[in-house]
């Protein structure tokens, strides 16, 4: 029968409806998956028991690709074919590679495509399909363990990842059929690892130090949202260089120089002393015995103080690069409410004793720091997928749909677009549309579309009381929020009055991905009707607003100023405008109407300025209108 | 009326719920859904619920069964099995007549 996992009271899901979703920690170096069950997050494992996979895909001819520890024992003998630290090519193109070439020992394919393809025995791969690679391999491990298939997972991705490089990851996961519920910051990850979202409000460091790069995020929290600060660190900077000092600490010692010492030797080093580095996290002192060649065998002592001493140097380059991303993130030391410790190289005691130091509080160190990313994705998603019951809020990362007002003529305004990260406030003026206008009723719509009528209208609410003026002479600003939990307000305020007026609404309320999809699908596929539909559209309410001008100038002093011949040419203008208006289906049509009218109208528009003219200036000298000299 | 819970799987029991910091026990019980009948339950207890629970001691694991379920349940085993990667507890209950292929409902 099925193996159950203990639910929570009142949690336990209909057979067959259970919802397995795991976070995925898609590293440089090595790649991790976690989930939550019975309670616990916790990684997963291969078969024989190991957490990591190292991300390494090696190609064959006629083979499927390998990933993982098998893979990377060729990295060495098949460089070519074995592709490692792939997360550097992503959503990178053939023009970005010039300033990564000499890292990279692959040969890249020549193609007139953007993205750079890597030639292999195995045939043309993009960074795109290496990812997806691994990702397979964890979604198979995950969907073995868990016993059947997955509703999704979040992916972690650096903080300073731009958006082809989020993009990137994305179609990687897409190739590898995992649904991909949310795209998390590695550092926001590590914090909800520690639970700090649901904690107190404030400023968060993480500090990031892996086996080669390190990388500092300075987040702040608020209402459940961790926003990006600043970023900062050094991509060739890691523990292996903790590991390089010690070896070079050696070399005098056994009469080895750099310039001339074998490869061999050199790795031999490198192996002892990351075995002497790691065992001084748990020992005072660590006796180091190393056997160079058959009849030379070196022993010597690494106490802790001695490897400060050796380490400390590299240290203080992280903790510069700390003080550079707090000075960009306009941050003080005292601000920082909590330091979450990620990556291996931070279980060096003296490396959370300097960072403790530095920023003057007990570091958060009792995750793995090998894990910590990919248990705060878990944790991450198995909220999405709706199995946290103190969950139940999921938190909106970027606005699904365009949100936007109603204008005149059905047509849709749209004032935040689609994909404009939350927290955000927008604000657009718009004016009246008819003299002695006194109100204006607002419509607030979601959708892609140009009309109304093929969005989703929200919300209706009124602007009342503001005072008459000619139209487009009232300032009417409409201001649209989105708060951290995806509630929109709007806000309508006259501005020369102060007249106001507000609505709230939750945007996302009742719609599920696939009517987002639906909707996003339509207005591609009627994105041309919508065009032609806008146009027209817009030439309807440019003509109702000519018609009505006009008759509202020619009830007042038409008969005064126009000659009978003149009149009529007008107003046949006019009603041939009107004809138009009513039954054509072409924006041109009603366009050259319009034309024909203010042809028509022009002397006529001219003797009224000048009519106009006249009377404001009666009665006043011409001193007056010569432009006044600023006065303080 | 009797249920009994394998060493392996108290001890599972156990570390979960100290993992979970909170919690007296284990509930066990059937509800009627699936596709083939009713469907086993698992979840952690928080409060007992008097003069519907009958609890069980077994292996220092606290069991609490709502009376409702105890009679399809009677003389369930539960024990903690591993298969491949995947792993979780079991129910052998010698009350099941048939259940569906993926073992997930049961029927009596």
């Amino acid at each position: 029968m099925a193996l159950l996992q203990i639910a929570e009271p009142g949690q336990s899901s209909v057979p067959h409806q259970r919802r397995f979703a795991v976070g995925i920690d898609l590293g440089t170096t090595n790649s991790l998956v976690a989930t939550v069950r019975s309670g616990v997050t916790e990684t997963l494992a291969d078969d024989d028991g190991n957490h990591l996979l190292p991300s390494v895909v090696r190609y064959q001819p006629d083979q499927t690709p390998v990933v993982g520890t098998l893979a990377k024992s060729h990295a060495v003998t098949d460089p070519f074919n074995t592709i490692v630290s792939v997360k550097r090519l992503m959503g990178r193109g053939v023009a970005d590679l010039k300033s990564l070439g000499e890292q990279l020992p692959y040969k890249f394919a020549d193609t007139d495509s953007t993205v750079p393809r890597i030639t292999t025995a195995g045939g043309d791969v993009s960074a795109i399909e290496v990812s997806a690679e691994i990702l397979k391999s964890l979604k198979d491990r995950s969907e073995r363990t868990l016993g059947d298939e997955l509703v999704g997972a979040v992916i972690t991705v650096p903080a300073y990842f731009d958006d082809a490089q989020r993009q990137a990851t994305k179609d990687a996961a897409r190739l590898a059929n995992l649904n991909v519920l949310r795209l998390l910051n590695e550092p926001t990850a590590a914090a909800v690892a520690y639970g700090l979202d649901s904690g107190q409000e404030g400023v968060v460091a993480v500090y990031d130090l892996g086996g080669g790069t390190f990388d500092i995020s300075i987040l702040r929290l608020t209402q459940g949202v961790f926003e990006v600060l600043a970023t900062g660190g050094d991509s060739a900077l890691g523990g292996d260089d903790f590991d390089h000092a010690i070896a070079e600490w050696i070399m005098p010692q056994v009469g080895l120089d750099e310039s001339t010492i074998d490869p061999s030797i050199a790795r031999l080093l490198l192996r002892e002393a990351c075995k002497a580095k790691e065992a001084l996290s748990e020992n005072d002192q660590v006796e180091l015995d190393i056997e160079l060649s058959e009849n030379q065998r070196w022993f010597g002592l690494l106490t802790r103080d001695q490897f400060n001493q050796l380490v400390d140097p590299l240290i203080k380059k992280t903790l510069m690069a700390c003080r550079r991303a707090m000075r960009d993130a306009g941050i003080e030391k005292n601000e920082i409410i909590d330091v979450v410790m990620v990556g291996g190289s931070t279980r060096a005691l003296r490396v959370r004793e300097q960072v403790g130091d530095f920023f003057q509080q007990e570091v958060l160190v009792s995750i793995d720091p090998d894990r910590v990313v990919a248990i705060g994705a878990a944790i991450q998603a198995n909220a999405l997928a709706g199995n946290d019951p103190d969950g139940g809020m999921l938190l909106l990362d970027v606005i699904p749909l365009s949100l936007g007002i109603e204008t005149m003529g059905g047509l849709t305004e749209k004032i935040i677009h689609r994909n404009t990260p939350i927290p955000v406030s927008r604000a657009q003026d718009f004016t009246t549309y008819k003299d002695g206008q006194t109100a204006m009723a607002i419509q607030v719509v979601q959708g892609e579309r140009e009309l109304v009528s093929d969005c989703r209208s929200l919300a209706k609410f009124e602007l009342r009381g503001f005072p008459p003026q000619v139209a487009g002479a009232a300032r009417i600003r409409v201001s649209f929020q989105v708060d951290a939990d995806g509630l929109l307000s709007v806000t309508a305020k006259e501005e020369t009055s102060g007249v106001e007026a507000h609505v709230e609404v939750k945007p996302s309320y009742g719609l599920n991905d696939s009517e987002i999809e639906t909707m996003l699908r339509e207005s591609m596929d009627y994105a041309s009707d919508d065009m032609k539909a806008r146009s027209l559209r817009e030439q309807q309410v440019e003509a109702d607003r000519v018609i009505e001008a006009l008759d509202a100038a020619m009830a007042e002093d038409g008969e005064d100023m126009l000659e009978a011949d003149e009149r009529d040419t007008i107003l046949s203008a006019s009603e041939l405008l009107i004809q138009m208006r009513q039954t054509s289906e072409t924006a041109q049509e009603i366009k050259l109407a319009i034309e024909d009218i203010e042809r028509a109208s022009a002397g006529y528009v001219a003797k009224r300025m000048n009519a106009s003219v006249q009377k404001s200036m009666a009665g006043h000298k011409v001193e007056e209108f010569t432009v006044e000299e600023e006065k303080p | 009326m009797a249920l009994t819970i394998t060493q392996p799987a108290a001890e599972r029991v156990k570390a979960f719920l100290d993992n979970r910091g909170k919690g007296v026990g284990v509930r066990l019980g059937v509800k009627t859904s699936g596709c083939s009948g009713m469907a086993y339950v698992i979840e952690f207890v928080d409060e007992v619920n008097e003069g519907e629970d009958v609890l069980f001691e077994d292996n220092d694991v606290t069991i609490v069964v709502d009376k409702k379920s105890l009679v399809y349940l009677d003389g369930t085993i539960i024990d903690y099995a591993k298969e491949g990667l995947n792993e979780g507890f079991k129910f052998t209950n010698p009350n099941e007549s048939d259940r569906c292929g993926c073992g997930e409902s049961f029927i009596i």
